[in-house]
């Protein structure tokens, strides 16, 4: 029963991955393409979350930690730029 | 116990699969950014909070034991979230320079930080210093 729902899981996290997609190439603004890439970061620790659990290992545990981390300091060093054009000061 | 907890995970991933995608449907679909910041919330709460559950409960029914590195991607996320929600709002206003004026004013006859020019500094010179600096100037 679990094969059934990781299957449906990661069909609707792909699905997602692909309109964030859309919105990654569509625009129209900065904003919402920084937007778009930490959704994109999010549907991806869930993809690898439901990978691991597929797997039967927890070793990818540890790869969404890090996936979160990343993607957060991306997220804001992008706002940071935008707001500042600069990121460090 | 071995059936009802599998029953739980499976539900748990169905359910977060359809608020993961139910943001990111949001997110292609709504008309400005300030409407499209509160789709993908759903998407980074309900969706990974959900997928992160079934894996607590899968891990303790298939003798992996507890482990609280779920517990540490939940606690991140929650707390990040309103962090990137904040600042990606903040640069919105910033870049929407047409609607200034229809912001209300705020207290004490101050202006909205996010519109405010950075001061000229040296490049390389940590903002404390520089304003030390600026103040020196203009006595």
């Amino acid at each position: 029963m679990i094969e059934i729902a990781l299957i449906i899981g990661f069909a609707c996290f792909s699905l997602a991955l692909v309109l964030n997609l859309y919105r990654l190439a569509k625009g129209p603004g900065i904003a919402d393409r920084v937007l778009a890439l930490d959704t994109m970061v999010i549907n991806g620790i869930a993809i690898l979350i439901l990978y691991g659990m597929w797997e039967g290992t927890a070793v990818y545990f540890e790869a969404a930690l890090l996936f979160a981390m990343v993607g957060f300091i991306s997220t804001v060093a992008y706002c940071k730029f935008i707001l500042r054009g600069d990121i460090i000061e | 116990m071995t059936l009802l907890a599998e029953i739980l995970v499976s539900v748990l991933i169905v359910a977060a699969g359809f608020f993961g995608l139910v943001g990111s449907y949001g997110l292609a679909k709504l008309p400005d950014l300030m409407t499209r910041l509160h789709a993908p919330t759903k998407a980074s709460t309900l969706g990974i909070g959900g997928i992160l559950i079934a894996s607590m409960i899968w891990a303790l029914m298939s003798g992996h034991g507890f482990s609280s590195h779920e517990l540490l991607i939940t606690l991140f996320i929650f707390l990040t979230a309103p962090i990137t929600a904040n600042f990606l709002a903040k640069s919105h206003l910033h870049r929407r320079i047409e609607r200034r004026e229809s912001l209300p004013a705020p207290e004490d006859g101050a202006s909205w930080a996010t519109f405010e020019a950075p001061e000229a500094t040296h490049r390389d010179e940590p903002s404390s210093i520089a304003a030390a600096r600026l103040r020196g100037e203009q006595e």
